[in-house]
């Protein structure tokens, strides 16, 4: 079997999580075994439809009162806990803020390696093999685990969705016990910025900025492009950020996020290597720089060479035209 | 109260990474290493809490005698003690290794720890493993990729970033807090601070002193292939009249790229 640990947020299963359940039933398909997916908290078994949707054979529902609070202590208690009587063959995560927190702990009380941040996952003589990025996509490291289960945390936004199925499957409910102290931290708040941004790492198309837009106030002119796109961020290079132009959690780069959306807009960014690491592996680059030479038109697929004030307005009521149509 | 802070030396984010074949790893000489650079915000987040609160900051660094050199930056910001835990072995990229060995010298080293501080994840590996598995091995609650840390007698609050927000964390001490970017700004060696660290000897603690086994010191991982990305090719250039390069990059975005 390889489970895979479903994530909610405000009572839904996250996207994230089910590309995971995607990815663990393809190969999952090609080493001949089950898929299941795996919920934890206080009440979650209601959420199994959506899991089934994508292809779980079976739920498992992890609860205790305990677990309606996420705690990496309390999670990962109750996902070795499983480990131990279902022994799955693999256990993913989706590497979310939660999972890369979760998985390592699961990891550490099983005694197994993890590979985090799986951007591919092959099955080569029937054992998994993980690749994942180095030196923020500087470079590509592919091994496999000697420990069992397999544990890996999946990049977002990178393995397909597999397609929506009907019919639904076995929920097990199992009450997990949680001894009083095993659980020092907790979660007791969430402060959400602006519900209507997406975080870099889940948009489906990213506008950055760099120095070129000379102060703060341009970052506007990128949320206004952005805003066209129905799932799209506002990334930023390193020196806009440390400018103090916008926040550290929208840089992309090798001290930022590394990001790959279908969609990377660079406005007024030259393209500095540890910019470039960041975001090289998104489908398609463009680049908006006035200056010709700028390294970022090196890995852009399009490029404009121009004055982005020009410009960006300009691309912005373009695209709006076209995405109407 | 009593923080230990674990770095890594690890190349400069300018670095440009090549690849050895025959041996799946990278290519180390010309490459100038730093202390990774969440550590430094580690670093300075211990600084500061021991400026408010009295105590202790002690900073140790798994790895070959090379790494050593971030350890006197660690001594020149105003680390009272650092420490080298020599380990030989090439990268492993396996974080439950590393986390063996720093949880081992927590308890056999640095016992009466209050606060355990890491960066995020090393610039790097990129694992952001170590932390919470040492957490785990130590029974100890976690903050990671904090922002925000306040400590109050047993205990810490965090902010911790999450997708489109914050988390907020409480946790008793002793804890492991990880550092994100945003959570300070590290300061500067000074120049005396730079020559004190000059002198000072640092203590080597040998791996065989830990106790661990044979089995624990074994990589979980087996490097099967390590390359660099294909390099992306240059595509079309668009130069003119602002209005007409726009339409031309969203028509070819729609027809040829098909992205929208």
């Amino acid at each position: 079997m390889i489970a895979v640990f479903m994530e909610t947020r405000d009572g839904k299963i996250k996207k994230s999580s089910l590309e995971a359940l995607s990815e663990a039933k393809r190969r999952a398909g090609e080493m001949g075994v089950e898929t299941a997916a795996v919920l934890v908290g206080g009440a979650v078994a209601d959420l199994a439809p959506a899991a089934f949707g994508r292809g779980a054979a079976r739920v498992f529902a992890l609860e205790n009162p305990v677990l309606a609070d996420y705690s990496s202590q309390g999670y990962a208690l109750a996902l070795a806990e499983f480990v131990g009587e279902a022994k799955p063959a693999a256990l993913f995560f989706a590497a979310t803020a939660m999972g890369r927190d979760l998985a390592p702990r699961v990891a550490a009380r099983l005694g197994a390696g993890l590979a985090s941040d799986c951007v591919k996952i092959a099955v080569k003589a029937g054992a998994l093999e993980f690749t994942r990025p180095i030196y923020a996509g500087k470079a590509y490291l592919s091994f496999t685990l000697r420990s069992t289960p397999k544990l890996a945390t999946l990049r977002p936004n990178t393995f397909p969705l597999g397609e929506a199925v009907s019919g639904g499957g076995e929920v097990v409910r199992k009450s997990v016990s949680i001894p009083d102290g095993a659980v020092k931290g907790r979660v007791v708040g969430v402060i959400k910025e602006d519900s209507a941004e997406v975080d870099v790492t889940e948009a489906d198309v990213i506008v950055s900025g760099g120095r070129g837009l000379k102060g703060p106030e341009n970052f506007a002119l990128l949320r206004d492009l952005a805003a066209v796109f129905p799932r799209a961020a506002v990334g930023a290079s390193r020196s806009a950020v440390d400018s103090g132009w916008i926040g550290h959690q929208h840089q992309v780069g090798q001290t930022g996020k590394t990001v790959s959306p279908n969609l990377y807009v660079a406005v007024g960014i030259s393209g500095a290597i540890q910019h470039l690491a960041g975001m090289s592996s998104s489908k398609v680059i463009v680049a908006v720089n006035k200056d010709a030479e700028a390294p970022i038109f090196k890995v852009a697929d399009y490029g404009i060479v121009g004055d982005l004030f020009e410009v960006v307005p300009r691309l912005r009521d373009e695209l709006k035209k076209v995405l109407a149509e | 109260m009593n923080i230990l802070v674990c770095v890594k030396r690890v190349p400069d984010t300018e670095s440009r990474i090549r690849i050895r074949h025959e041996t799946k790893s990278i290519v180390e000489d010309g490459l100038n290493f730093v202390i990774s650079p969440y550590d430094e915000y580690a670093v300075e987040e211990a600084l500061k809490l021991r400026e408010a609160k009295g105590g202790m900051v002690r900073v140790v660094s798994v790895g070959k005698d090379e790494a050593v050199a971030v350890l006197r930056k660690c001594l020149a910001m105003g680390a009272d003690e650092v420490f080298l835990v020599k380990d030989n072995s090439p990268e492993t990229y396996d974080g439950l290794r590393t986390a063996r060995i720093i949880a081992r010298a927590v308890e056999r080293k640095f016992a009466g720890t209050d606060l355990l501080l890491f960066g995020k994840q090393s610039v790097g590996a990129d694992n952001s493993q170590v932390p919470a598995m040492v957490a785990e091995l130590l029974g100890l609650p976690q903050a990671t990729v904090v922002t925000k840390l306040e400590v109050e007698g047993a205990s810490a609050t965090a902010l911790r970033e999450i997708e489109g927000g914050m988390e907020r964390v409480v946790l008793s001490l002793p804890a492991v807090v990880t550092a994100q970017k945003g959570l300070n700004e590290p300061r500067y060696e000074t120049l005396k601070g730079i020559m004190a660290a000059k002198k000072k000897d640092i203590p080597v603690v040998k791996l065989e002193e830990l106790g661990l086994g044979p089995d624990e010191l074994a990589s979980q991982v087996e490097v099967t292939g390590l390359d660099v990305p294909a390099q992306r090719q240059a595509g079309k250039i668009l130069r003119g009249d602002p209005a007409e390069t726009a339409r031309e990059l969203v028509r070819l975005l729609r027809d040829e790229a098909k992205v929208i």
